[in-house]
């Protein structure tokens, strides 16, 4: 199974160690894994703040660096959900892209199916569910639907040894991101944040771990700028068995 | 509505001045949410439910002049007087012209967000008319000067210590008493007089029926009914997409809405009113103000199935957040930032904007308007149109360029983590929003690209 590796701009930028997690997590369980050193960015930013029509540039980076492979696995499920909803072009080159792209959770639970993790992470963590992961990709169940309860993500946390999960009171409301969202509206996007922070810190959370590094990285500079010595961490870089 | 023209980010900015108040503000309207989680769990197939009305409602856009025009005849038959107004004015000119038709500078009105939207309360006291609302929510923000900052709880972002010192200024209640039961006593005594002596009364419209041409007006108050069964003349105003086919659509309605809205099984009262009594006058004026426009856009019309429960407001994490006034519309929340573009799409341009995409209002939609979708390609029309402002304008065109060029891309990366700079932190204005509240991400040594190239690309090639 040959898989092509899709890094986020942003990850690819500030947080090396979550590909490099991702890479090996991957290959731990047989993939042969390639990350397509031609690619930059799904085009999301621009999209969602309105310029769309400006992203073509990054759709045709994306079709050339990504169509010769069974799978395409990224550690977000934002950057995925937009490739899914909206990568196009003439031929069947995008749809087939579209199908076979997975978020790094779903590709582990839904096509890998894995059962076990041989790893150790002997914390009390805190597990933020991203919008788009969640609500986009159906990564778990959403609060507002009356219908059976699922977390593909925390099924895959609970084979790590030693992981201690909290409750939290909002269990999947958003941590104010949202892209562009986080400067535009920067006094809104703060105070989300310090409020997810916050629940997270009243369970006891030692670790906030999430899909979406962007998330984490809003999280991670709130918790920093109060000094909190609680940490974030990718799921995949707990998956791998870093602690 | 907003008369610094300040647009939602710096509207909830000063919102946002007072933290402790945000967190009541938040805490208040996610204990509604929690009461809609709640009541909608104890209906068996709740989904299935809002499959239903979202179908019912998708029939009525699908054909709506048709119905409109079976509601009219059977409404015509029952006794009641129809008018068509296209806008806003002509809707705030009917009601003037009935009020003159029957000599009266004064009526009570009950809750109807078609009658903010149409700005009726400012237009008649310019002509002389006194306006009293009657719902109480409305009333405390009307003898306050404001307007509601909530479709369905007006003032929601008012302290029960606020109101205490409203209503002594204007009903002459104690200083600094703040007793809920007394103001509402207060109130109630304040209202009676008033829906004693007016002989015109305006009221909303829930739903009308088009096979039967009634009209349901739910309220918990009681008020619509006191003001319509006092007055010589009742007055419904309803937006021309409040139909339902039938009378047995009620069924799946009224479970719904509020439900969704407050967490109740039903209002306190949903009153059905079909015909004027003997001697009364009995008008109903049908409203367009730019829905038909609005049903002429694919991608945007389900948002008129919108029943006004107001579910999307109380679980939007950047509503509760802001507050409504932060909107400067009459319908704020993320169903007013997909409605409100298309009465002024310039005025209004920043309201698809005050959102995160994280999908909570769609899910808790009764009807299931794909709010937070529409949010998203309300953006690309309102760049298309030329409505983002220079300085955005020019930053996504420099990051498009970077991103669309690996090598460029690349180089940008080495130099200073280029996206640190340019994605997206900074793309308002020249200052480094993030840091205000937040530490910067660190920069590490070398990218995963750089990580890999030097690590694993050599692997690769030997293979």
């Amino acid at each position: 199974m040959r898989v092509g590796l899709f890094i986020p701009c942003y990850v690819d930028q500030f947080y090396p160690q979550v590909g490099i997690a991702t890479l090996r997590l991957l290959e731990k369980f047989g993939c042969e894994v390639v990350y397509p050193p031609g690619q930059t960015c799904c085009g999301q930013p621009m999209a969602n703040s309105g310029f769309g029509h400006l992203t073509q540039g990054c759709n045709d980076l994306f079709i050339k660096n990504f169509s010769s492979f069974d799978y395409i696995v990224a550690p977000s499920g934002s950057c995925v959900l937009h490739i899914k909803e909206h990568l196009h072009g003439a031929d069947d080159a995008a749809a087939a892209i579209r199908s076979k792209i997975y978020e790094l959770v779903e590709f582990l639970t839904d096509v890998l199916q894995v059962q076990q993790i041989d790893a150790e992470f002997p914390h009390k963590v805190g597990l933020h569910q991203s919008c788009h992961g969640q609500r986009g990709l159906k990564l778990a169940q959403m609060s507002e639907l009356m219908a059976p309860p699922f977390s593909k993500p925390e099924r895959l946390l609970k084979l790590v040894k030693g992981i201690e999960l909290v409750e939290l009171d909002r269990k999947d409301e958003c941590c104010g991101f949202g892209g562009t969202f986080c400067v535009a509206e920067e006094a809104v996007s703060v105070k989300m944040g310090k409020d997810r922070v916050a629940d997270h810190l009243r369970h006891g959370a030692e670790y906030i771990t999430a899909a979406d590094m962007s998330c984490l990285m809003h999280l991670e500079g709130i918790l920093r700028r109060q000094k909190s010595p609680v940490q974030v961490r990718h799921i995949a870089e707990i998956l791998n068995g870093r602690s | 509505m907003n008369a610094n023209n300040k647009d939602h980010a710096a509207l909830a900015d000063e919102f946002n001045k007072d933290e402790p108040r945000v967190d009541w503000h938040d805490e208040t309207l996610w204990w509604v949410r929690q009461k809609r989680d709640r009541a909608a769990a104890q209906v068996a197939d709740w989904e299935v439910l809002r499959d239903t009305a979202s179908r019912i409602k998708d029939n009525v856009l699908s054909r709506l002049s048709e119905y409109l025009q079976h509601f009219e005849a059977a409404a015509t038959a029952n006794g009641i007087v129809i008018h068509w107004a296209a806008d806003a004015a002509e809707h705030n000119e009917i009601i003037l012209s009935l009020l003159r038709q029957h000599g009266v500078d004064q009526m009570v009105k009950s809750k109807s967000m078609l009658t903010e939207e149409c700005g009726l309360n400012e237009f008649l006291e310019e002509k002389g008319v006194g306006v009293v609302d009657t719902d109480l929510g409305e009333r405390v923000v009307q003898l306050a000067g404001e307007p509601p900052s909530h479709i369905v709880l007006p003032c929601i972002h008012k302290k029960k210590e606020e109101i205490g010192e409203i209503f002594h200024e204007h009903l002459g209640t104690p200083a600094g008493n703040a007793d809920p039961q007394f103001l509402t006593h207060a109130a109630r005594l304040h209202l009676r007089e008033k829906f004693l002596t007016r002989r015109v009364a305006l009221t909303g419209i829930n739903f009308a029926v088009a096979e039967t041409g009634e009209f349901v007006v739910c309220t918990n108050e009681g008020n619509a009914d006191m003001g319509a069964h006092l007055a010589d003349v009742h007055i419904a105003c309803m937006g021309i997409e409040k139909l339902i086919p039938q009378r047995r659509h009620l069924g799946v309605f009224l479970r719904l809405l509020t439900r969704s809205a407050t967490g109740q099984p039903i209002t306190t009262y949903s009153s059905h009113f079909k015909r004027p009594r003997p001697g009364q006058e009995m008008h109903i004026v049908l409203v367009d103000n730019g829905r038909s426009t609005h049903l002429g856009r694919k991608d945007f019309r389900s948002s008129l199935k919108c029943i006004r429960c107001a579910a999307c407001f109380n679980t939007c994490p950047v509503y509760r957040r802001s507050g409504g006034h932060s909107y400067h519309t009459a319908v704020a929340g993320p169903i007013g930032s997909i409605l409100s573009p298309n009465l002024d799409m310039k005025k209004y341009a920043d309201l698809p904007f005050a959102s995160t995409l994280c999908g909570s209002c769609s899910n808790v939609c009764p009807v299931k308007i794909d709010i937070h979708e529409q949010l998203y390609k309300w953006r690309q029309v309102i760049v298309q149109e030329g409505y983002a402002p220079a300085g955005k304008r020019a930053a996504m065109r420099a990051m498009n360029w970077v991103l669309s060029h690996p090598a460029a891309y690349h180089t940008a990366g080495k130099t200073g983590r280029w996206v640190m700079a340019h994605v997206p932190f900074t793309v308002n204005n020249g200052l480094n929003v993030w840091y205000k509240q937040r530490e910067m991400p660190a920069a590490p040594k070398q990218s995963f690209g750089e990580w890999y190239k030097k690590n694993r690309r050599d692997h690769e090639q030997q293979r």
